[in-house]
């Protein structure tokens, strides 16, 4: 997409070739709709729900997978059967009842993680019903299940028939309903040929016909393997997770010696452990907190991502996205509004304002192009110009009559743009106006004996300078052909780019514009979106070798891509998202597709996959600094009836040493329970710095971490001691 | 002067010799380190083990450096120790019994120096000058390459080929340009104050109140140098720096915590000059000091403010202390030997409050690494930082690093190794001795006293500190073994971790600086890490402590 000349491909004047329906390419703000997953708000139902699925998974070949929690099922096994040996020790039995619920808690959180993506899956698999495919061999149709068509197969979909799997239209266009997968209501364009040509099984042909070439095996389409992400089936544990469950395990083996050594200790003391006790105070050590949300964390953080209708296609993508310290954007679309508007309008000399404006605007009035509409708003918006209906014969509305000379658009002969001319315009009332690229309407001019203000040149120039597009209007009257001045195109930057851009570069992230556009007008672009870097006239050889060289530098990229000249790209960058109204190439080389096509979406993911690690962090943080209040709670309990120095460790004052034991399995439980929400919402994150980031969460799960369980084992003690005959 | 302003009066003066030496002496072990040039004395030693000094070594290659070397020096010790009885020069001592010497032989060799001996009635000139000497410059040297070739692994960003420099190389410039120069000016001072340094055989003094006495003489002074220097620990004499002869003067005393502390915390300047950023350097120097100043401060308090009428009387905690010295000074001293792996005494750490002494061991159970020991410190404190940079890494949503390196599954799963191997040691060992029948023996006092002697004894043994907590008999077959294995296993095993992490590290792309990643630099991460090391490494040992120290200190 070399463009030298913007005019070739990005002419102002041209109308979009009308291949999309309108919601296809206008993808920004719309919400899901309804019956899909909501916008993942906890819900307490969720936990009653979830219950009998947390039961099943007390089965230690499910359990062995988190090593933390595997290590409390087992000392929840030894402090029942111990209790059996002496049943009538109430200690025994309700530490044993508390230590299975820590257990069923930490599966209980799993659960519901995973069962917020189960309804969004039977929503698929409804999607998914048994097809009829009408095979192509040779001229002839068969009839063939869905389930039995292999790569190749060419397919025929008529109006109101499901596609039978993925594949790619190579004859005819279709509007197709693909609401089962996105949830999005309004109808999509697939044709052959071209950035559009992707249809995905389970959606539904609206109209027309089309011949679909299957480039997907039955049972590895995509949805289902959608279907298989969002139920979990498909999660496997990303490195970042593997890392942490190691430093977890280590940290149990480490606590686990230190209670596994503390009878002999004991024994010496003079007083004696029991299992009970010991189990107990090793469970408390342990970090299960962390070790019981971190899969809970890891699908709701997946789960996050399907909410935003972004299917990743592997959690390491998702880490990978906390990670990008690039991100390429493609301008238009992403950074600009799709198409460019009317800025200003500059007359030349003999020329006023308001003349120019009014023949710019009434020689746009036909001109259904976003350009062409932009020049009639801007003209009434800031020149007070009202909108005329452009042609005659249409009912005249009140609006319309109070227009300053409406009678000049009777007989009115509309002159539409064409590759030939590259003008547009109107000839009417004995006027001819025509606006349309420089050189043709100074062409026009000239032909027709006109003058050329000498100025003209300087406010193109300027104008092109600035990175806008001049489109110069002129007119022939009985003064004669010239031209009257010159209106200023330029890319509209959406709103808050700039504050966006600044956020990420806050949080070390650089943005680079990736556009076709002149450099000139590339740079004016990215100056005024804030981005910090920008690739004109970019090529997708040029697109790769920025990605590598960006690599190279040991950063990891990330980009959006729907073409297939973009699939190299979106497979060699660390993050590449395809857009799901692009090729399968496409959809085949990113790590994610993003089911609405809005390339904005990027920075949301990058904000989800650091989301995801800090509340991995937050959490481990938490876990282990509760330890240091557990201590204080049970190291008195155990020995202050031998060493009764100990007593003063007991700084919480708690009732009894069984109480205080009690109490800080109690809160053990508890804590889980009551972090499931933010497991599954993930830590607040706001873009800031790292350090200012790293500061808020040491204080707020760090030194909260220290100082919450110490209130809360008081409390748990104060109501233990309520209890008659205990305390 | 009251003794508490003594005791801050040194302590500031301590603070500010070890100030002014550490650029000058940080700059030059990093210049040490990278130089390209041999000395003529190092080609020849080269030569003479046939060692290529330009070639550089992957991890593996490293280590069988480090553990060949090792090995040699256990079986080299431990045969001049069992031939001490036939060799020249041994002032017609007998040779070790073999639990002994191979106790000996490895704590000397890890860096130990763990005595079940009695120096001044066993060790004969050769084996003291010829074994032990040796040990105590090559030991701190093996410290110091493994600790070089981590700070490789961080450093080098160009070449991704996981090298880390040369074993033979490293060693042989830490003796030759480090710690030979050093020591030998520290000889001199120690010397011209009073440390004596002869070949003299042993004197036999009437005693002022009848009996006899027998002092030795010896190559003390140079031994005391680096004994203190290489934080070895290994006195000449069983009363160590207590032994007037090694530690005559309040001024030596204080000049020794000087050379204890030396070395461990320049070397982090000489890690952030080779790593390229001497903040990064002070990031980790802010950690170890902010301990050591708070272990030295509570000690002092807890030494100071001992209630009691004797106590009250003496000012203090003086049981054990020389009064030469005074509560103050023994106070630095103790925590600084045990927050580096020196293990040289110049009080009985026995005789310290019940807190105090809880202080001496929470110091070696943190893994020594507050300064921590030649080398030893800096890679320790180095791997607690990875595991701190991997949780604060999480806590600022990326994928954590350290100095421009990942730290990923297999860092983690090195680092994670290394700190599990100190506290397994110990506390597996401290309870096999207390439920087998006959270790207990060995105790002197019983109750929580009793059992701090024996999880001292695994704690500096695994922690390759060397002092001992006094009151326990260490030279029975069941310690000299069980303790020889402590120290071997507590010296070689981390060493595996450290360079597999290194080699590990060392074939990474860096990843470059941005405002979203963590910054190790600055004071918060600093505090991290010094909370990480407190309650990662402290809580492990807190039932442990809490039943010796802690019962013993709180009772009152």
């Amino acid at each position: 997409m070399t463009t030298t000349d913007t005019h070739t491909h990005e002419d102002p004047m041209s109308t979009a070739t009308p291949t999309r329906a309108p919601h296809s390419d206008a993808p920004t703000g719309h919400k899901p709709a309804e019956g899909r997953v909501g916008a993942g708000l906890f819900d307490a139902k969720q936990l009653v729900t979830s219950l009998p699925d947390a039961f099943r998974k007390l089965d230690p070949r499910v359990m062995v997978k988190s090593p933390v929690m595997f290590v409390v099922l087992i000392g929840s096994v030894l402090t029942t059967a111990f209790s059996f040996t002496d049943p009538g020790d109430w200690f025994g039995w309700t530490i044993s009842a508390w230590l299975w619920l820590t257990v069923i808690f930490a599966n209980l959180a799993e659960a519901v993680a995973e069962g917020r993506g189960k309804a969004q899956a039977d929503t698929l698999r409804r999607a998914k019903t048994d097809t009829v495919a009408r095979r192509l061999v040779g001229e002839r149709e068969e009839q063939v299940p869905g389930t039995e068509l292999t790569i190749g197969d060419l397919v025929v979909c008529e109006a109101g028939d499901i596609i039978p799997g993925d594949g790619d239209v190579v004859e005819g266009v279709a509007s197709v309903d693909e609401s089962a997968i996105t949830g999005e209501s309004a109808p999509v364009i697939r044709e052959s040929g071209g950035d559009r040509s992707a249809v995905t099984g389970g959606t539904k042909v609206l109209s027309d016909r089309i011949v679909i070439k299957i480039t997907t095996k039955p049972g590895e389409t995509f949805i289902d393997r959608m279907i298989n992400l969002v139920e979990g089936a498909a999660r496997q544990k990303t490195p970042n997770e593997i890392a942490l469950n190691i430093l977890l395990a280590s940290l149990t083996i480490v606590f686990l010696l230190a209670c596994a050594t503390l009878p002999a200790f004991a024994d010496y003391a003079g007083t004696h452990l029991t299992m009970v006790v010991l189990v107990a105070l090793l469970v408390c050590l342990i970090p299960t907190t962390i070790g019981a949300l971190l899969s809970a964390i890891g699908i709701a953080g997946m789960d996050r991502l399907v909410q935003r209708n972004v299917l990743a296609m592997s959690g390491r993508a998702v880490e990978a996205a906390g990670d990008v310290s690039t991100l390429l954007l493609d301008k238009t679309g992403t950074i600009t509004l799709g198409n460019r508007q009317a800025a200003e309008f500059v007359p030349v000399r003999g020329t006023t304002e308001d003349e120019l404006a009014d023949a710019a605007q009434l020689s746009s009035l036909a001109d259904e192009t976003p350009e062409g509409r932009s020049v009639v708003v801007l003209a009434k918006e800031k020149y007070g110009l009202r909108e005329r209906p452009p042609v005659s014969h249409h009912h005249p509305s009140k609006e319309a009559l109070r227009v300053s000379r409406p009678s000049e658009l009777v007989g009115a002969e509309w002159v539409q743009f064409t590759a030939q001319t590259r003008m547009s315009g109107v000839d009417v009332d004995g006027r001819s106006i025509r606006k349309g690229a420089a050189g043709s309407v100074i062409a026009w001019v000239e032909e027709r004996g006109g003058a050329i203000a000498e100025d003209t040149d300087a406010a193109v120039g300027r104008i092109s300078k600035a990175g806008g597009t001049p489109l110069l209007v002129a007119v022939e009257d009985e003064r004669g052909a010239r031209v009257l001045g010159v209106i200023h195109l330029k890319d509209v930057v959406k709103e808050g780019m700039r504050e966006r851009f600044t956020e990420l570069r806050r949080m070390g992230i650089r943005t680079v514009m990736i556009t076709g556009d002149n450099p000139l007008t590339a740079k004016a672009i990215a100056d005024e979106a804030g981005v910090d870097d920008f690739l004109a006239e970019a090529t997708p050889e040029d697109k790769m070798a920025l990605i590598k060289r960006e690599q190279a530098g040991g950063k990891l990229v990330a980009m959006t891509g729907d073409g297939t000249n973009d699939a190299p790209a979106l497979a060699q960058a660390d993050v590449g998202v395809a857009m799901n109204t692009g090729t399968s190439a496409a959809k085949e080389a990113g790590n994610m597709v993003d089911l609405d096509s809005n390339p904005t979406k990027l920075i949301e993911i990058v904000e989800i996959g650091k989301q995801l690690l800090i509340t991995r962090g937050a959490l481990t943080t938490f876990s282990i600094a509760n330890d240091v209040a557990k201590y204080f709670a049970i190291i008195p309990a155990l020995f202050a009836a031998v060493y009764p120095g100990l007593d003063k460790l007991n700084v919480m004052q708690l009732s009894s040493p069984d109480s205080a034991i009690l109490s800080a399995v109690i809160f053990n439980a508890l804590i889980i329970i009551a972090l499931v929400p933010l497991a599954l919402k993930g830590v607040q994150y706001r873009p800031v710095s790292a350090d200012k980031m790293l500061r808020r969460n040491l204080t707020v799960y760090g030194l909260g971490g220290l100082i919450a369980p110490f209130l809360g084992i008081k409390l748990i003690d104060l109501l233990i001691s309520l209890i008659p005959g205990i305390g | 002067m009251s003794p508490v302003l003594a005791g801050v009066l040194q302590l500031l003066a301590l603070i500010a010799a070890l100030a002014l030496a550490y650029v000058p002496l940080g700059n030059y072990m990093a210049r040490v380190y990278s130089s390209t040039t041999h000395w003529r004395v190092e080609k020849l030693i080269y030569k003479g083990i046939g060692a290529n000094p330009d070639a550089e070594m992957r991890w593996p290659a490293y280590l069988r450096g480090v553990l060949a070397f090792s090995l040699i020096g256990v079986l080299f010790l431990y045969a001049l120790q069992r031939l001490q009885g036939v060799l020249p020069g041994s002032l017609g001592f007998a040779s070790i019994d073999p639990d002994q010497a191979f106790n000996t032989a490895v704590s000397f060799v890890t860096n130990t120096n763990w005595q079940s001996y009695y120096g001044e009635q066993a060790m004969g000139h050769v084996v003291q000058t010829a074994g032990l000497a040796v040990q105590n410059f090559v030991s701190a040297a093996v410290g110091m390459a493994v600790a070089v070739a981590l700070v490789r692994g961080f450093a080098r960003s160009r070449s991704r080929t996981g090298e880390l420099g040369n074993f033979w190389t490293d060693l042989v410039r830490g003796v030759t340009r480090v710690l030979v120069p050093l020591a030998f000016v520290a000889a001199v001072v120690l010397a011209a104050r009073g440390v004596i340094q002869n070949f003299s055989g042993i004197h036999e003094a009437g005693q002022f109140m009848g009996g006899s006495q027998q002092w030795n003489g010896g190559a003390v002074a140079s031994q005391e140098a680096i004994k203190e220097l290489g934080t070895n620990g290994g006195g000449y004499f069983n009363a160590n720096s207590a032994h007037p002869f090694e530690n005559p003067t309040p001024f030596t005393n204080l000049f020794e915590i000087f050379l204890i502390l030396l070395i461990p915390f320049s070397l982090t300047r000489t890690f952030g000059v080779m790593v390229g950023s001497v903040k990064q350097g002070y990031a980790v120097l802010a950690a170890m000091a902010t301990v050591w100043l708070g272990f030295t401060a509570l000690m002092m308090w807890t030494e100071f403010a001992h209630h009691g009428p004797a106590l009250e009387l003496a000012g203090g905690a003086t049981e054990g202390k020389e009064v030469r010295f005074g509560i103050g000074a023994s106070s630095i001293f103790a925590v600084a030997t045990t927050l580096t792996s020196t293990g040289a005494v110049d009080s009985l750490h026995s005789s310290f409050t019940g807190l105090g002494g809880g202080v001496t061991m929470l110091g070696m159970m943190l893994g020594e690494i507050a300064p921590g020991g030649v080398g030893s410190g800096l890679y320790g404190m180095l791997v607690m930082a990875v595991i701190a940079v991997f949780v604060a890494g999480l806590m600022v949503g990326r994928t954590p690093e350290y100095l421009g390196r990942k730290i990923g599954t297999r860092e983690i799963k090195f680092a994670a190794c290394y700190l599990l191997i100190t506290p397994a040691l110990v506390l597996t060992f401290t309870a096999a001795a207390l439920a087998l029948p006959t270790p207990g023996d060995s105790m002197t006092n019983s109750g929580a006293h009793g059992f701090s002697e024996i999880l001292y004894a695994y704690t500096s043994a695994a922690n390759n500190n060397g002092s001992a907590f006094a009151g326990l008999d260490a030279d029975t077959q069941w310690f000299n073994t069980t303790l020889g294995i402590a120290m071997l296993l507590g010296r070689f095993l981390p060493m595996v971790f450290v360079l597999a992490l290194a080699g590990s590290l060392a074939q990474q792309k860096p990843v470059p600086v941005t405002a979203g990643t963590l910054r190790t630099e600055k004071p918060l991460f600093s505090g991290l890490l010094v909370g990480n090391v407190l309650i990662v490494t402290g809580l492990t040992y807190f039932p442990a402590l809490a039943l010796g120290p802690l019962a013993e200190g709180l009772a009152a």
